[in-house]
């Protein structure tokens, strides 16, 4: 071989040489830096999930006018902010820069009482001394001059400008509670002579000239308490809400020819008063505020048969509330408190996410913007707008950690249900179900895995022959290479089935393995001399073989006849209806087998290197004291090794928590908290698999996906460097043995 | 017996036996995977079955699938009635019968004691269609070009299967008119459209580019009338001869050769012709585009999406876990900081898949894809380009996950260099670099294609985190064709282990698919197991080269 050999200067040399180092030394640096960049990425995704809430002043606009509030609020882009005065007055205002101003727009009545909707409906209705409803709504419309954003707003009326005629004796209107959906409304109204009435307003298309056709219906609220301090009807329209005092009268006004009062309960706090009622989004619950500052949640739940309105969960005000303004879809709510305080709350996430004092003077009047990222307040002669940043409040410690009593649950509960298809649906983000179902998963897997694969490999390092090692240690070792969505295929559909099938096999064939084992080694020890001279040492296992092979397969042989002889002829079916346990098709046993399969070669491989490299001096020595070979594996060649089997059994553990493919194919995915064999699990990693690709990028749940991705990270990292760190300090105790 | 438990042996016998039922395990295992997903290839025979169910006769064609024993008393406890003699068990048989439009059930369980006779009759064609999965059945006729050919012309089907030839020489031109011609137009005419949103949004379109992009767009669109004329001529010819088929019900049931992918009689081959027939469906297997929600066809685009992403992977890899692993072994000096790195980078190797592939999600398609797209790509936007998940995330995520295996057996192969090669050379004058450079890197080769091997074997099979990054069932273009740029990084990917998970947990017709996961899982089983291979031989190759180095 010739190579030409060009001597150039020392000085391009070095100069070479340096830069290699640095560039190296750069590239590699940056390789674990990036490496770090996972875990920091997680975290940082992960972080505002739990970070606390803001309020900011933004803007003051000072009211002109003396009446009082029905309603304010924002549109959707925080552009424009409106209000409803007691004069039959809409208003819009302009929080942007520009400081446009809008014409008001003005009903031509006297108005007698008024009320809104809920937040996301967006309407008031105003009653006159004639017994007429009239109902107004913002309307902003967005349109794109010059590529800019511009919003315009104008008014509508929904039910038409006329008003509705809601007491057919035409008498004057004293108190009012309204509420509209798409297309039909209810009113209950009670009269200047002190009648209670209710009506529902239906519209339907006609199909042929496109006009809505109005239809109209009266009744009578029976039972009405003598002084009502607020009426509230649910967005459904199936629920009316009286309050007199401290005490609660649920209507059901879902048909109105059989309007029913369902029952009446005390709602005050303990020693206090009531001071306001509101809806939460979604309706199934009620915010009561005490004069005491304690507010309280309220739901109906389903109780011996009947649903009753419970106290679900306090929270702490401090002070007496002015007013309670509900997010438009989320579960929260903010106060207003009588010593000037903005405190903020979330129901599922149980807690106060802010108590601020306001510059402003004290707030009456308080809205959420639809996006929750505003609040408007009304104080004195004033309207004040704030940013609000509160992107997470439904995950907390708690909410994540602990049992949480959600809306139409009958107690407090472990839940993973994260969407649904309304937009008012109360997300429960619980990660203990899935952290069970992950822990469960391992369990079963290690449960099998362990004692095969630490068995395999003592026996494989210490018994058995050099050459057979040599071809049995990789074969054992290449399970490891095997892509875990094969085994989870084979697990879901060839191993689940044959399981459902043979179960009393399955269970024989556990039981018989390890007894034909001993029965086949003692039948071996009582074999001829010459026999059992022809095998050499250390190849017991291909004797075993045959064995292995035999019990199987007689196993599944009288599973049949097992199953006929001990379950009826249906194993599954006993179970079911005899045991009472539910059975699912894909199940724990289905995927501590698969999973154990998977998770064996790990083990085996570092716990037999383990076991391999304990010096043969020591061993050697114990057999020359006149031990036998399994007091010398016991006494000393495992306790020298046991740290280095610890880490491989860490590894494996490892391992089985993060494994995703095997239990999103081998079990049904069910959430369930249960620690039976035969019912499914879902795990983390399963989860995120499952869930991910559908999640929305920086909502809630795809943080606490993160949290989820970021909790296994940990756990596994946690693990793998405590097994890698006992497993390094062995090999240095070797060394100096 | 009491002296021989005392002994320790039975428990050393245990042991053994823990190793035994790994081993069947694993080649069992392996068996399993091979035996079904090779005889999915092979022609199995049809049976013609005299069947009757309470009081009817009739009559299915079918292969037979699978067998199962039932108990007599599960079954006569759902109403059936089993003749006495029977005893405990009844044999059940699951039959495919095909025909998927023309009977409610294209799978069918019959019982031993229902049939009345079973035969294998020559004749029995089977028609593999391209849609509605398998036709089973008698030729009666052949149909070319409106002319009748009856059976008895054509004893040797030589009439048939020169038509079909025909017929799928057709199709195959007509389908690479349509991927390759049209989809050019298309695509040119997708690219028109972005630059001249592109203009418009840096406020520089003017008449000039208008009138140009007008004038290139009638001559795409002149250029499609064309190409689209001749497809319909090609199959309009490809339609022009029928097929006449009787089927299990006594139907007669026309079937265009333009519908029909393959033709064969089973019963009738001999066991040469069989085997050639396994390596023919082979190879459509391997070469053909997937058909009927992936249930039924080849697997090429998926094959081509691993091997194009791995390899896009190996090329990320491999520099970046080199320079890392000869950055700790040569450069960074031996002292706790760099143990702690050494440990932390072994330990990423056993961090689960999924947590890469939620990083890759949200740090590489939704930051970095998005930046890229609000930078170079703002006239697709809101579509977005680079910003959903994709083939270059994916090989991306695959090569952070690798890395490690990467790096570990890399200094694994630079440790086992013996010092004295080094210091001999920086002993003859050379510098670091060159040494590095000039030996050590060539001798550590072997061990950096181990790596390599590794790395790829296990990118090969990892599932999970492209589930988030880029695979998708069914992709409509490959990420490399004859439209430039040729590489399209951006573009999602079908790969064998999702196409596995897709086909056998999320496909309609779980029982049709199966023998397809099974084929494919074996295909992929053994690519990986022959890479594991590789990597193994060429490592214990360099140990003993080393070995005698050292001596």
């Amino acid at each position: 071989m010739t190579q030409s050999v060009s001597f150039k200067s020392s000085g391009q040399r070095l100069l070479m040489d340096k830069l290699a180092r640095y560039g190296v030394s750069a590239g590699g640096v940056l390789v674990l830096i990036a490496l770090l960049l996972i875990f920091f990425y997680l975290l940082w995704v992960v972080a505002p999930v739990f970070y606390g809430a803001s309020v900011k002043h933004k803007q003051s606009i000072p009211l002109v006018d003396n009446h009082a509030t029905v309603m304010i609020g924002v549109e959707e882009q925080n552009e424009i902010a409106y209000r409803f005065n007691m004069g039959g007055e809409l208003r819009f205002f302009d929080l942007t820069e520009e400081q446009r101003f809008f014409p008001a727009h003005q009903l031509p009545i006297r108005v007698t009482a008024a009320d809104r909707t809920v937040p996301s409906r967006g309407m008031a209705a105003y009653a006159d001394s004639f017994g007429r409803v009239y109902v107004m709504a913002p309307k902003f419309k967005v349109t794109y001059p010059n590529d800019q954003r511009l919003i315009t707003p104008t008014v509508e009326y929904p039910f038409g400008e006329e008003g509705v005629m809601v007491d057919p004796e035409g008498k004057g209107i004293r108190q009012l509670a309204f509420e509209a959906g798409e297309g039909e409304m209810a009113v209950a109204v009670i009269t200047t002579d002190g009648r209670a009435l209710l009506t529902r307003l239906e519209g339907e298309v006609n199909m042929f000239t496109d006009e809505v056709e109005w239809s109209s219906d009266n009744a009578v609220i029976p039972g009405l308490p003598a002084f009502v301090d607020q009426m509230l009807i649910t967005p459904d329209l199936r629920r009316l809400f009286v309050r007199s005092g401290n005490r609660l009268s649920t209507y059901d006004i879902s048909s109105i020819g059989r309007i029913r009062l369902m029952s009446v309960d005390s709602i005050n706090y303990q020693d206090a008063n009531v001071t306001d009622v509101a809806l939460l989004t979604g309706a199934s619950s009620l915010i009561v505020a005490n004069d005491n500052g304690k507010i309280t949640q309220w739901f109906e739940v389903a109780k011996d048969g009947k649903r009753q309105f419970t106290q679900i969960r306090e929270f702490d005000a401090e002070s007496s509330v002015n007013e309670i303004a509900v997010e438009y879809f989320r579960k929260g709510f903010a106060v207003a408190t009588d010593d000037g305080y903005m405190e903020l709350f979330h129901t599922t996430g149980g807690s106060r996410l802010l108590k601020e004092k306001v510059d402003e003077g004290n707030t009456y009047t308080l809205a959420f913007s639809p996006r929750a990222n505003g609040l408007i307040a009304q104080t004195g002669n004033s309207l004040e707008f704030y940013k609000v940043s509160n992107e997470h409040p439904e995950v907390t410690w708690s909410a994540l950690w602990q049992k949480v009593w959600y809306e139409g649950y009958p107690e407090p509960q472990f839940v993973w249900q994260s969407t649904s298809a309304s937009d008012e649906f109360e997300p429960k983000l619980s990660l203990v179900p899935i952290s069970f179902g992950t822990v469960k998963a391992a369990f079963y897997a290690m449960l099998f895995a362990v004692p095969i694969a630490l068995a395999g490999a003592v026996y494989t390092a210490y018994f058995m022959s050099a050459p057979l090692r040599k071809i049995v240690k990789p074969t054992v070792e290449i399970m490891e290479a095997l892509p875990t969505v094969i085994l989870g295929f084979l697990a879901g559909l060839w191993l689940a089935p044959l399981i459902e099938d043979n179960l009393p096999g399955v269970i024989a064939t556990m039981i018989l393995l390890p007894t034909g084992f001993i029965a086949a080694a003692y039948g071996w020890s009582k074999m001829p001399k010459a026999i059992r001279q022809s095998v050499p040492e250390g190849w017991d296992v291909m004797l075993l073989i045959p064995v292995v092979l035999f019990l199987g397969w007689f196993s599944f042989a009288i599973s049949p006849t097992l199953e006929l002889w001990m379950f009826g002829g249906d194993a599954r079916l006993f179970i079911t209806n005899e045991l009472g346990i539910s059975f699912d098709q894909r199940n724990s046993l289905v995927v501590g087998l698969a999973m154990g399969f998977a998770v064996i070669p790990t083990i085996y491989s570092i716990a037999e290197d383990a076991v391999f490299s304990v010096p043969k001096h020591l061993s050697n020595g114990s057999l020359a004291l006149g031990a036998t070979p399994w007091q010398t594996l016991t006494k000393v060649v495992l306790l020298t090794a046991s740290p280095g089997i610890f880490s491989a059994v860490m590894m494996g553990l490892g391992r089985a928590v993060g494994e995703t493919m095997i239990v999103l194919m081998a079990t049904g995915n069910t959430p369930v908290m249960d620690w039976s064999i035969f019912q499914g699990m879902r795990t983390l990693s399963a989860n995120i698999a499952v869930e991910m690709p559908e999640s929305e990028v920086g909502s809630s749940h795809y943080r606490v996906l993160f949290l989820a991705a970021f909790v296994l990270f940990v756990f596994t990292f946690v693990f793998n460097t405590v097994a890698e760190f006992v497993r390094q300090r062995l090999r240095e105790k070797y060394s100096s043995l | 017996m009491n002296k021989w438990f005392k002994s320790g042996a039975p428990w050393i016998w245990m042991t053994a036996g823990a190793v035994s039922m790994s081993l069947v395990a694993v080649i069992g295992l392996l068996l399993l995977i091979a035996s079904r997903g090779l005889v999915y290839f092979w022609p199995s025979p049809v049976y013609e079955l005299t069947v009757e169910q309470f009081g009817e006769r009739g009559t299915i064609i079918g292969e037979r699938y699978d067998r199962e024993l039932v108990p007599t008393e599960r079954l006569t406890a759902q109403g059936i009635d089993i003749p006495e003699e029977q005893g405990d068990f009844v044999e059940r048989f699951l039959f495919k019968t095909g025909n998927r439009e023309f009977v409610p059930l294209d799978f069918r369980w019959i019982l031993e004691t229902d049939i009345v006779e079973s035969v294998q009759p020559k004749n029995i064609v089977v028609v593999e269609r391209l849609t509605n999965g398998n036709f089973y059945g008698y030729v009666e006729a052949l149909v070319r070009d409106g002319e009748t050919i009856p059976l008895a012309a054509d004893p040797e089907h030589d009439k048939l299967y020169e038509l079909l030839a025909r017929s799928r020489g057709l199709y195959d031109q007509s389908e690479r008119l349509l991927k390759r011609d049209i989809g050019g137009v298309n695509y040119q005419l997708e690219r028109l459209r972005l630059r001249e949103r592109k203009w418009e949004m840096n406020d520089n379109l003017t008449d000039v580019r208008v009138a140009e992009l007008e004038e290139r767009r009638e001559q795409l669109h002149a250029d499609y009338l064309v190409l689209e004329e001749e497809l319909f001529d090609l199959r309009r010819q490809a339609g022009r001869d029928q097929l006449i088929i009787r089927d299990m019900r006594g139907e007669s049931v026309t079937i265009g050769f333009d519908k029909v992918v393959d033709v064969f009689f089973p019963n009738e081959m001999h066991l040469g012709q069989k085997i050639a027939h396994w390596f023919h469906q082979l190879s459509k297997f391997i070469v053909d585009d997937p058909r009927e929600a992936n249930t039924e066809g080849g697997v090429f685009p998926a094959i081509f999406g691993t091997v194009f992403m791995v390899m896009l992977m190996a090329v990320i890899v491999t520099p970046l876990g080199v320079v890392a692993a000869i950055y700790l072994h040569e450069y960074a000096g031996n002292n706790a900081a760099t143990r702690m790195i050494r440990i932390a980078v072994i330990n990423l190797a056993g961090v689960p898949s999924i947590v890469y592939g939620v990083f890759g999600l949200g740090f590489f398609v939704y930051m970095l894809g998005g930046s890229i797209d609000a930078l170079f790509y703002p006239e697709s936007l809101p579509s977005p380009t680079f910003g959903s998940p994709g083939v270059l995330w994916s090989a991306l995520t695959l090569a952070i996950l690798t890395l490690p295996v990467v790096i570990v057996s890399t200094e694994e192969g630079l440790s086992r260099i013996p010092s004295a090669v080094r210091q001999g050379s920086l002993a003859l004058g050379a510098t670091k670099f060159e040494t590095l450079w000039r030996i050590v890197i060539p001798m550590a080769s072997p061990a950096i294609m181990t790596g390599l091997i590794l790395a790829v074997a296990r990118a090969a099979g990892e599932v999970a985190p492209l589930m988030l990054v880029g695979v998708v069932k069914l992709a409509p273009t490959l990420p490399l064709d004859g439209n430039f740029p040729y590489f399209h990084l951006e573009r999602k990917f079908m790969h064998l282990g999702f196409h596995i998970y897709d086909v056998g947990f999320q496909s309609p017709n779980v029982e049709a698919a199966r023998p397809l996961v099974y084929a494919t899982a074996f295909l992929l089983v053994t690519v990986i197991i022959g890479l594991n291979l590789a990597a193994i031989s060429i490592r214990n190759r360099l140990r003993e080269k080393f070995k005698t180095l050292d001596q």
